[in-house]
């Protein structure tokens, strides 16, 4: 082995961990510069329009386009807010049941119908593209809604109940995993004492694999909140209080995807608009916060 | 025995809720390839879309999603393993890796309409590129390098320690362990992986309705040059891809026989998607047979 080669091997020993440093900190430059910049934009609202924080948190009139001579732009968003909220925990609230039944009959019950059946299932449904979702409760959920439950169909109900399908794989396999990474010894303890399998798994499998399914809960949460395209399509996209399940509404998302594209960059409508997206920004972060919370609390790990 | 007869009963329910998650995933595909079914021939796959008028196909968007997927992947994969390597191979623990962890966890939830936007602030705008496939391409990527970074990790943290404590007994430097030894025993995690977030690319359409847009020019392929303003590879030319064009015609299609165009549509991408589906499982499992020599 020449010295020169030896020479040559060090140095790309160092490019290669230089690059893979390189790679890895433009993960934190885009997060940050994301943040950055839609907080920018975002805070214009407050910052240049001078609106208040309080008006776009808990006003309910959204009037971008307002003339001054009228009273000037109002950027009430509570509804949108309240929307998101809504559509995204009844949804995990139908879904969650059913995806933590789902993750204990892969784990506990049936192995192998689980492996080569509900898993690739749950696969096929993360991969089923979120438009597709939409169209679906377009062709299927709207009209069966409004010929069975009266109204136009384009309903909070409709959103629910796309959202419901979409964040089920996640639940499911992140509540899997949890469970699966439980320790096998402690059903057998369980089995040993004499208790059947629907008690261990009541018991012992799921207060155990709780901190997991929490994080999966919350994922899921975070999925839902986040979803634009599939709930826009379907929920009728008015601006009101989403207080009935039959009745047309917006979200976050909804709305910033169906009025970005009408609005001048720079003005109040628009501003509002990123401050709507700052805010799902920070609600999306915080769900991280809460994972991250959550999981350090796992019993075992 | 009354608690015998509770165990009975749970049993019967979660074989019940499987067996309906499973019938009702095939209902779904079984009803959007029945609806697109009259829409699934050549003539649609291979003609431009019509304006106010019937009988208009995907061709063009059919293009733009898998040209967009490979610009995507070009860009995101090297970066992606790159990262994966570095958390996986060189972290310590500390205060940066405490920060990549987090920015890559929060990447990987953050909202593609999000994305999105910020994809029209810095592409679109700031950059003036306007409606492009870069802005498009770059837009995913965001979307992608935390997934990819992920993957690569995990695929390069399952590589068995012995192979490589063998290769730095040999005299291997670090970065020659890497790529001879750590990647290639990798490669079936990581083409798996690839293949999953091609497909989860090729659906997306909330990150590309702001950057990649919502029209496509004319594409004449008698012009290659990318450099060429009337090239269908020119980097600056809006592309509407097959997701957008799906929201695009439910939410405002201007065609008579828009409600067909997306059943079609919505077929044509569910097929996509599902080959990249069966492609990643197919792959993998040869992959991993020839790799470890074994059944």
């Amino acid at each position: 082995m020449s010295e020169n080669y030896d020479k040559r091997r060090k140095v790309f020993d160092m490019i290669g961990r230089t690059y893979a440093f390189i790679c890895a900190f433009l993960l934190i430059v885009i997060t940050v510069s994301i943040f950055y910049f839609v907080a920018t934009k975002g805070l214009s609202t407050f910052i240049i329009d001078k609106r208040s924080i309080k008006e776009f948190l808990f006003g309910t009139l959204w009037k971008p386009d307002r003339p001054n001579d009228q009273g000037g732009p109002a950027i009430g968003s509570l509804q949108f807010i309240l929307g998101s909220v809504f559509v995204s925990v009844f949804a995990i609230l139908i879904s969650t049941p059913l995806s933590i039944s789902a993750a204990i009959f892969m784990v506990e019950i049936a192995k192998k119908f689980g492996r080569n059946l509900l898993q690739p299932a749950m696969e096929i449904f993360v991969g089923i593209p979120s438009v597709v979702y939409g169209w679906i409760g377009l062709t299927v959920l709207v009209p069966f809604i409004s010929k069975y439950f009266g109204g136009l169909g384009f309903s909070m109900l409709a959103g629910i109940l796309v959202l419901t399908i979409m964040v089920l794989p996640t639940i499911t396999s992140v509540s899997t995993d949890a469970i699966k990474s439980l320790p096998w010894e402690i059903r057998e303890a369980s089995y040993a004492l004499g208790a059947t399998r629907w008690q261990t798994i009541r018991k012992v499998v799921l207060p155990a694999a709780k901190p997991g399914i929490l994080t999966a809960v919350v994922l899921g949460l975070a999925r839902a909140f986040g979803e634009a395209l599939a709930v826009q399509m379907v929920i009728g996209n008015s601006p009101s209080l989403p207080f009935s399940f039959l009745q047309p509404m917006s979200t976050i998302t909804s709305i910033i995807t169906m009025d970005m594209a009408n609005t001048v960059t720079g003005s109040t409508w628009n501003n509002a608009l990123w401050s709507l997206a700052l805010l799902l920004l920070l609600i999306s972060f915080g769900f991280i916060l809460i994972i991250r919370l959550v999981g350090r609390r796992s019993m075992y790990k | 025995m009354k608690s015998k007869f509770y165990d009975k009963l749970a049993t019967i329910y979660f074989y019940l809720v499987a067996v309906l998650i499973v019938l009702f995933l095939v209902a779904l595909i079984g009803y959007i390839l029945y609806q697109g079914r009259s829409e699934l021939n050549l003539h649609f796959i291979l003609t431009p879309p019509k304006f106010m008028e019937k009988g208009g196909g995907i061709a063009p968007q059919i293009f733009n999603s898998l040209l967009l997927l490979v610009i995507t992947l070009i860009i995101s994969v090297p970066i992606g393993i790159g990262a994966g390597l570095y958390m996986a191979e060189y972290a310590r623990p500390g205060k940066i890796t405490e920060l990549i962890r987090l920015s890559t966890e929060t990447l990987s939830s953050l909202p593609s309409i999000v994305v999105g936007l910020f994809g029209l602030l810095i592409f679109v705008n700031m950059l003036h590129w306007g409606y492009s496939l870069i802005s498009g391409a770059l837009a995913l990527t965001v979307l992608n390098l935390p997934v990819m970074a992920r993957v690569s990790e995990d695929s390069i943290r399952s590589v068995s320690a012995s192979l490589k404590e063998a290769s730095f007994a040999l005299g291997s430097t670090k970065w020659q362990t890497i790529v001879r030894v750590l990647i290639p025993s990798a490669l079936p995690g990581l083409i798996t992986g690839i293949i999953l977030t091609s497909g989860r690319i090729f659906g997306e359409a909330a990150a590309l309705l702001y950057t990649a847009g919502m029209s496509t020019p004319p594409l004449n392929f008698n012009v290659l040059n990318p450099a060429n303003p009337a090239s269908p590879f020119y980097p600056f030319r809006a592309a509407e891809t097959l997701a957008v064009y799906i929201w695009k015609v439910n939410s405002e299609g201007l065609a008579p026989d828009a409600r067909q165009i997306a059943d079609g549509s919505a077929a044509v991408l569910l097929i996509i998607v599902l080959l990249f589906n069966i492609l990643a499982r197919w792959l993998g499992n040869t992959l991993y047979k020839k790799m470890t020599g074994g059944k």
